[in-house]
């Protein structure tokens, strides 16, 4: 029985590698040689703009749109062949919920339940009943699908993901339509299916959304994945930056580069530079020592939203 | 593959516009008794296969003459509209990609949608046959029927003829339906599937009609639709019969290969 395997036998270690995995719609490549690395037991947050081609990645992981070029695998299968061994262990959510609008919330997982050979329909009731539990949707499982918000329409989607144990979760853009809470309780529920060590997939516009969740981070841009890496990974390529506030910047300049502080430039108060090996207070006490003004000291660390923004580009305009 | 189908069978219906649909089929017998038992049964109908100037003599026809009245137009446009919701209907609301990520392997999503279009044809069949046979004895009575070879059959057998006579319908309908699933894994609109399907039955009704296209009649699907009046001569014709049922299997088998292979690599991408 499926349910019964452990979590996470993903082929070395991996749940999702791609190799050069690419996707041309006529003229255009909407993802263009992509090399993927979901490790097991990630929460990978899949991070990129509005046609970024993160949509287009998700399909073709999951099997629903073929890949013009380059390889993959998902949970150790290769693809496309191993799709039916893989897909009952991967949860997924696609662009967004869709389900029939005259049936309510509950007979809709049925549904979906019925088309699963895996499962077991003695359990079902149960699954299901659990699988609402989980999204908050208990109350309203009775309610027609097509009188639901837009935030109960999601979770009534992220409930179908977990309808079976899975062992990988492909969510795009879950939080999509839903408040402030909601979004806090997704992040939750993703983390503690984390903690099951479930592997979860999880695309979004913002890093800020999924940044205290993810373990690893690949951003989109126009088609091509511009970084992959671990949270701490990224972390540490940004550097930080000291700001001085003083009256005396001439001598504090000369003070700083001794310290080993690089990049040094005037501000409209004081100095700003890159520090090196030396610690804040050493480079307060060298500036005090040589007599230097010193009326705010601080080292700023930029945020990892500004240097995601920096990956992605400012711009407003999706392309074309 | 049985649970899948079960609700598959539910979904359809479910549907409000498939059971206003099955109301539509079983009100054309009820119309044609009551209108036949209101205006005196005038039978100047001259003879021919419709069954319709049987109809005041025997309650036993109106089921026979409802299929034919049926056949041309709302049977067809019963399987035309639930081919839609197959899989261009399910394409148009993303709940394809869901079916398919579950995973259900698209041959055995067509095989399951299939088999629910076989099992709608039935269904809908038979509901113009029970319309038929209650709103028929009730008004007219059943008793033996004069068969087109004008000896008589007795009521039993007259049963079984017009049970068989639903069957050979329901072949001719689960051919069609097999265009409508190839129509229906060509786009995501329904209504364009249900549109199409119709254009084509209609065609072949017009093409069927035009002398000049004759070598053609014999592979038009409806040609030998209306040889299940065959069945009611004594003893029965079954050449036209097994010739129709030959032609609907093999429209069956071609557009069913159709939409295999149309589907089976096809990007989903609703
Ligand atoms: N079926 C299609 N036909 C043609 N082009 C497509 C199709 N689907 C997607 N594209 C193009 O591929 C690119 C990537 O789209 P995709 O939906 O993957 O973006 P995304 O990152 O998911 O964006 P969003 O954040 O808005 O959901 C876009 O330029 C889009 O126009
Ligand atoms: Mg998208």
């Amino acid at each position: 029985m499926a349910a019964a395997d452990p979590p996470a036998q993903a082929g070395d270690g991996f749940a999702v590698r791609t190799e050069g995995l690419g996707k041309r719609y006529g003229a255009q490549d909407a993802v263009h040689d992509l090399d993927l690395v979901v490790p097991a037991g990630a929460v990978y947050g899949f991070l990129g703009p509005n046609g970024s081609g993160k949509t287009t990645t998700i399909r073709m992981l999951l099997g629903l749109i073929s890949p013009t070029t380059g390889r993959h695998e998902l949970l150790g299968h290769p693809m496309p062949d191993g799709l039916l061994a893989a897909l009952p262990r991967v949860g997924s959510l696609v662009e967004g919920p869709a389900f029939h609008p005259h049936l309510s919330g509950r007979a809709n997982l049925t549904r979906l339940d019925a088309a699963d050979q895996h499962a077991d329909p003695a359990t079902r009731h149960t699954r299901i009943g659990e699988a609402l539990e989980r999204v908050g949707l208990t109350a309203a499982a009775g309610k027609r699908f097509r009188a639901y918000s837009l935030g109960m329409k999601q979770r009534l989607a992220i409930a179908a993901a977990l309808l079976a144990p899975r062992d990988l979760l492909v969510l795009d853009e879950p939080t999509n339509g839903l408040d402030p809470q909601g979004t806090r309780e997704i992040r939750h529920l993703v983390g503690a299916l984390a903690q099951e060590g479930v592997t979860v997939l999880i695309s979004s516009h913002l890093l800020s959304e999924v940044e205290q969740v993810c373990t690893h981070v690949g951003v989109m841009r126009a088609g091509t994945l511009v970084a992959q890496d671990s949270i701490e990974g990224l972390r540490a390529r940004q550097r930080a930056e000291l700001v001085l506030t003083t009256p005396d910047p001439d001598r504090a300049r000369v003070v700083l580069q001794r310290a080993g502080v690089r990049e040094l430039a005037a501000s409209a108060d004081g100095l700003t530079g890159t520090p090196g090996e030396q610690p804040a207070e050493r480079i307060v006490e060298a500036l005090v020592a040589d007599g230097v003004r010193v009326r705010g000291i601080e080292l700023r660390t930029p945020k990892l939203e500004e240097l995601y923004v920096q990956l992605t580009g400012e711009g407003f305009d999706v392309r074309g | 593959m049985a649970s899948l189908l079960r609700s598959e069978i539910g979904l359809m219906m479910s549907r409000r516009r498939n059971q206003m649909g099955l109301l539509v089929l079983a009100g054309v017998p009820v119309l044609l008794a009551v209108a036949t038992k209101l205006s005196g049964g005038g039978g100047e109908h001259g003879g021919g296969a419709d069954f319709i100037s049987q109809v005041t003599q025997n309650g036993l026809f109106v089921p026979l003459a409802s299929l034919t009245l049926e056949l041309t137009l709302f049977l067809p446009m019963a399987l035309a509209m639930v081919s839609g919701d197959a899989i261009a209907g399910e394409a148009h609301q993303g709940t394809l990609r869901y079916l398919l990520t579950v995973p259900v392997s698209r041959v055995r999503l067509l095989a399951v949608k299939y088999l629910a279009l076989v099992f709608g044809a039935f269904v809908a069949v038979t509901v113009v046959l029970a319309a038929g046979l209650i709103a028929g004895t009730l008004l007219f009575g059943a008793r033996p029927m004069i068969t087109l070879s004008g000896t008589t059959i007795g009521v039993g057998a007259g049963l079984w003829r017009l049970a068989i006579a639903g069957l050979y319908v329901v072949a001719g309908l689960c051919a069609l339906a097999a265009i409508g699933l190839f129509v229906s894994t060509l786009t995501e609109q329904p209504i364009a599937v249900t549109v199409a399907v119709m254009v084509v039955t209609s065609a072949m009704w017009i093409a069927d009609q035009i002398p000049q296209l004759s070598f053609l009649h014999g592979w038009l699907l409806v040609d030998r639709w209306p040889a299940f009046a065959d069945l009611i001569r004594q003893p029965p014709v079954w050449d036209s019969i097994v010739q129709g049922l030959l032609v609907d299997g093999a429209y069956a088998v071609v557009f069913l290969l159709l939409a295999w292979a149309r589907f089976a690599g096809k990007d989903i991408t609703s």
